[in-house]
C-alpha cells in the first residue's frame, strides 16, 4: 500500500440538502419545518491507483465522479472512509500535499481575470514558493508544450475559451505536480483544442511520472489517455480495470459490417441491421452468436469483405448506466 | 526577498495591477468612503450650533477634528471580506484558493493593503481639504500619537480576523447578506462612526466597552486627538489587544469547523 500514489478506502460522502414542494404554503412550512433529505453522492468505493497511472473515471451527471476527486485532492470533508494520496491525508491539506497535487476544472479559473497571463502566474510562482531558476524552466518547458508565446502578455479577459483554458493548465502545472486531477479538463473546447490538450496530458506523464486522475463526457479523452477506468454510478463503484475488459465485460453484442458482392440483400435473419448501402451492411449480432452468423454469413452469402468489432465504447458505457448490464 | 514577505510582495503588485483596471469604481467606492463622515459632521454640526456652540462638550471644530480622524481609522481598518466571501462560496471561487498551500486570507490581506495603498493617494489631499475647509481642532500629544501608532495596527489586525470570521458563516449558509447588515448597523452605532461616544447613552457606551467594535475605530481616533489619559490609553490597548487574540481564536475554530462543512458548490 506504501507504493500507491492514492488509495481510497470505502470514501462515502453524504450531503444534507434541503427539500421543498412547490408552492406558497410548503414555503411558510418550511420556515417553521425545515426539511431535509441526505443523499449519498459517493457511497463506500475503493481503489488504488499505482504512481505515473492515468485512470479515467466514468460516469453520467451526478455520478459522483467530481465529488470523488475534490475528496481526493482536500476540497471536501468525507463522510466516511479513508483517503491516501501520496501518503498524505488530503483534507489536512499540508502545504507539503498542497505542493505536489493539482486540481483542475474544465469550469473554474484560477487565473485573474483582468491582468496578463504572465503576472497571474508570477503569483503562483509566489504562492508555491518556487525558485525563481526552477519557475523559468517549467515556464519555458510549458510554453513550448502548450504553444503559449503568444498569450503571455494578453488579459486574461481578452483570450478564447480554449486559450484560456491552456493558460489554466499551465497555471495548475508551474509547481510540476505529482498528481493531477483533472474534472472535464476538455469541456467546451473545439476538437483540435481538445486533442492538443490531451497531447499535453499525455506528454506530461510520460516525462515527469505523473499520476494522472481523469473525469471526462468525452470518450476521445478517456480513450486517448487511460488503459484503465473506475465506472461510478449513484456513487458506487460499478467496474474498475482495463478500458478493454470494459467492453469485453458489458458489451452484449457485436457489430459485423458485412461488404456483399450482389449488392442490396436482405440480411435481417442474420441480425439487427444498422445501417445498408450500396452493399455494405452493419449488423448487430449478440455476442454469443457471432461465430455462427458469421460461419453462415460466409456460408450463404456471396461476402467479398467482413469484419467483427466490438460496439462503440459510448454505446457500451450508455448500457451500463441504463442498468441494463449491472 | 523570501518567505512570506517575498509571496505577500509578488501578492500586492499583482492586487495593484488588478485594482488599477478598476479605477472608476474604486473613485465610486471612495466618495462613499468621504461622503458618509461628511453627513454625520454636517449633522452635528447643525446640532452643536444649535445649542449654543458645543454638543456634548464637542464643538464644531472638535466634531470636524473628530470625524476626519475617524475617516482615516475607517480607512484604514476597513475591509469587504463579509461582502465578497458569499460570493466567493456560492460560486466554488473559493475552492481554488483552499488548493494552494498559502492560507486565503494572506491573499485577502494584500489586496486590502494594496487597496489602501492606492486609495490613500486620494483619501489623504481628501483630508487636507477637509481640515482646510472646517478648521478643526487638534489637541496632540507625543506619547498619545505612539499609542495611536501602536494601536492602528491592531485594530486593523482585530478587524480583519472579526469579519473574516463572521464572512465564514457563508460555509453554513450561502445567502449571508442580512447576516452582514445587521453586523454593519452594529458598526455604526457601537465603533463611534455615527457619533463620538461620549455623545452616546450611557448603556450604549457600556454595551460598546465590552464589545469589541468601539476598540477599532473610536479608541484610536480618540488616541490621536489627545482625549483619553494614559490610564484610558493602557486599559484600551489591552482590551484592543484581548480582543485581536479572541478574534483571532475564533477565526481559527470558525476556520476549522467551516472547512469541513464546505460543500464546494458552483464548481
Amino acid at each position: 500500500m506504501a507504493n500507491h500514489a492514492v488509495v481510497v478506502d470505502h470514501l462515502c460522502k453524504t450531503y444534507v440538502v434541503p427539500v421543498r414542494e412547490g408552492g406558497v404554503r410548503a414555503a411558510v412550512r418550511s420556515l417553521v419545518r425545515r426539511q431535509t433529505r441526505s443523499v449519498r453522492a459517493v457511497d463506500a468505493i475503493s481503489f488504488a491507483v499505482e504512481p505515473g497511472e492515468i485512470i479515467g473515471f466514468l460516469g453520467p451527471n451526478g455520478a459522483g465522479k467530481t465529488t470523488t476527486l475534490k475528496m481526493l485532492s482536500g476540497l471536501l470533508y468525507p463522510s466516511g472512509g479513508h483517503v491516501r494520496v501520496l501518503g498524505h491525508t488530503p483534507f489536512r491539506r499540508e502545504r507539503d500535499f498542497l505542493r505536489q497535487i493539482t486540481l483542475v476544472m474544465g469550469n473554474r479559473h484560477q487565473l485573474v481575470w483582468d491582468i496578463p497571463v504572465l503576472d497571474s502566474f508570477e503569483r503562483n510562482r509566489a504562492i508555491y514558493r518556487l525558485e525563481p531558476g526552477a519557475y523559468r524552466s517549467v515556464l519555458d518547458e510549458l510554453i513550448d508544450l502548450l504553444e503559449l508565446d503568444e498569450l503571455l502578455a494578453v488579459p486574461v479577459r481578452n483570450l478564447s475559451l480554449g486559450e484560456r483554458m491552456k493558460c489554466e493548465v499551465a497555471a495548475a502545472l508551474l509547481h510540476r505536480p505529482q498528481v493531477l486531477f483533472l474534472d472535464e479538463p476538455t469541456i467546451g473546447l473545439d476538437l483540435t483544442m481538445q486533442r492538443r490538450i490531451r497531447a499535453f496530458v499525455r506528454e506530461y506523464n510520460l516525462r515527469y511520472g505523473a499520476t494522472v486522475l481523469l473525469t471526462s463526457h468525452y470518450m476521445a479523452d478517456v480513450e486517448a489517455l487511460c488503459r484503465r477506468v473506475v465506472v461510478i454510478h449513484h456513487g458506487r463503484l460499478l467496474f474498475d480495470g482495463d478500458l478493454d475488459e470494459l467492453v469485453q465485460r458489458f458489451a452484449l453484442d457485436k457489430t459485423i459490417v458485412v461488404e456483399l458482392a450482389d449488392g442490396g440483400c436482405d440480411l435481417e435473419s442474420y441480425g439487427r441491421v444498422l445501417e445498408s448501402a450500396e452493399g455494405r451492411v452493419k449488423l448487430c449480432v449478440p455476442k454469443a452468436e457471432t461465430a455462427a452468423v458469421t460461419g453462415r454469413l460466409l456460408s450463404e452469402q456471396a461476402v467479398l469483405d467482413l469484419t467483427v468489432e466490438d460496439p462503440p465504447i459510448e454505446d457500451v458505457i450508455e448500457q451500463v448506466f441504463a442498468g441494463e448490464l449491472a | 526577498m523570501s518567505g512570506l514577505t517575498g509571496v505577500y510582495w509578488t501578492l500586492i503588485r499583482t492586487a495593484l495591477a488588478e485594482q488599477l483596471q478598476y479605477r472608476a469604481a474604486m473613485v465610486i467606492w471612495l466618495i462613499g468612503r468621504v461622503v458618509q463622515p461628511v453627513i454625520y459632521l454636517a449633522v452635528w454640526t447643525i446640532v452643536a450650533q444649535a445649542r449654543g456652540g458645543t454638543a456634548g462638550g464637542y464643538s464644531v471644530r472638535d466634531f470636524a477634528a473628530y470625524f476626519i480622524v475617524v475617516m482615516m481609522v475607517e480607512h484604514v481598518t476597513f475591509t469587504w471580506n463579509m461582502f465578497e466571501m458569499e460570493y466567493r462560496v456560492r460560486t466554488g471561487e473559493f475552492s481554488p484558493l483552499l488548493l494552494q498551500p498559502l492560507h486565503p486570507m494572506h491573499r485577502d490581506v494584500a489586496r486590502n493593503i494594496s487597496y489602501k495603498f492606492l486609495t490613500t493617494v486620494v483619501m489623504l489631499p481628501t483630508c487636507l481639504l477637509m481640515i482646510a475647509f472646517y478648521e478643526p481642532r487638534f489637541e496632540l500629544a507625543a506619547w498619545s500619537l505612539a499609542a495611536f501608532a501602536l494601536a492602528l495596527p491592531l485594530a486593523f489586525a482585530m478587524r480583519f480576523f472579526l469579519e473574516w470570521a463572521l464572512a465564514l458563516a457563508a460555509f453554513w449558509t450561502t445567502r449571508v447578506a442580512a447576516f452582514n447588515q445587521l453586523y454593519f448597523l452594529a458598526l455604526l452605532f457601537l465603533s463611534g462612526r455615527m457619533a463620538p461616544m461620549a455623545l452616546m447613552p450611557e448603556w450604549l457606551q457600556t454595551l460598546a466597552y465590552w464589545l469589541p467594535l468601539r476598540w477599532v475605530v473610536a479608541f484610536p481616533a480618540e488616541l490621536f486627538l489627545g482625549q483619553l489619559v494614559r490610564a484610558e490609553a493602557v486599559e484600551g490597548l489591552a482590551m484592543l489587544g484581548g480582543w485581536t487574540v479572541v478574534s483571532w481564536g475564533m477565526l481559527a475554530l470558525v476556520w476549522r469547523c467551516g472547512v469541513r462543512r464546505y460543500a464546494a458548490v458552483g464548481s
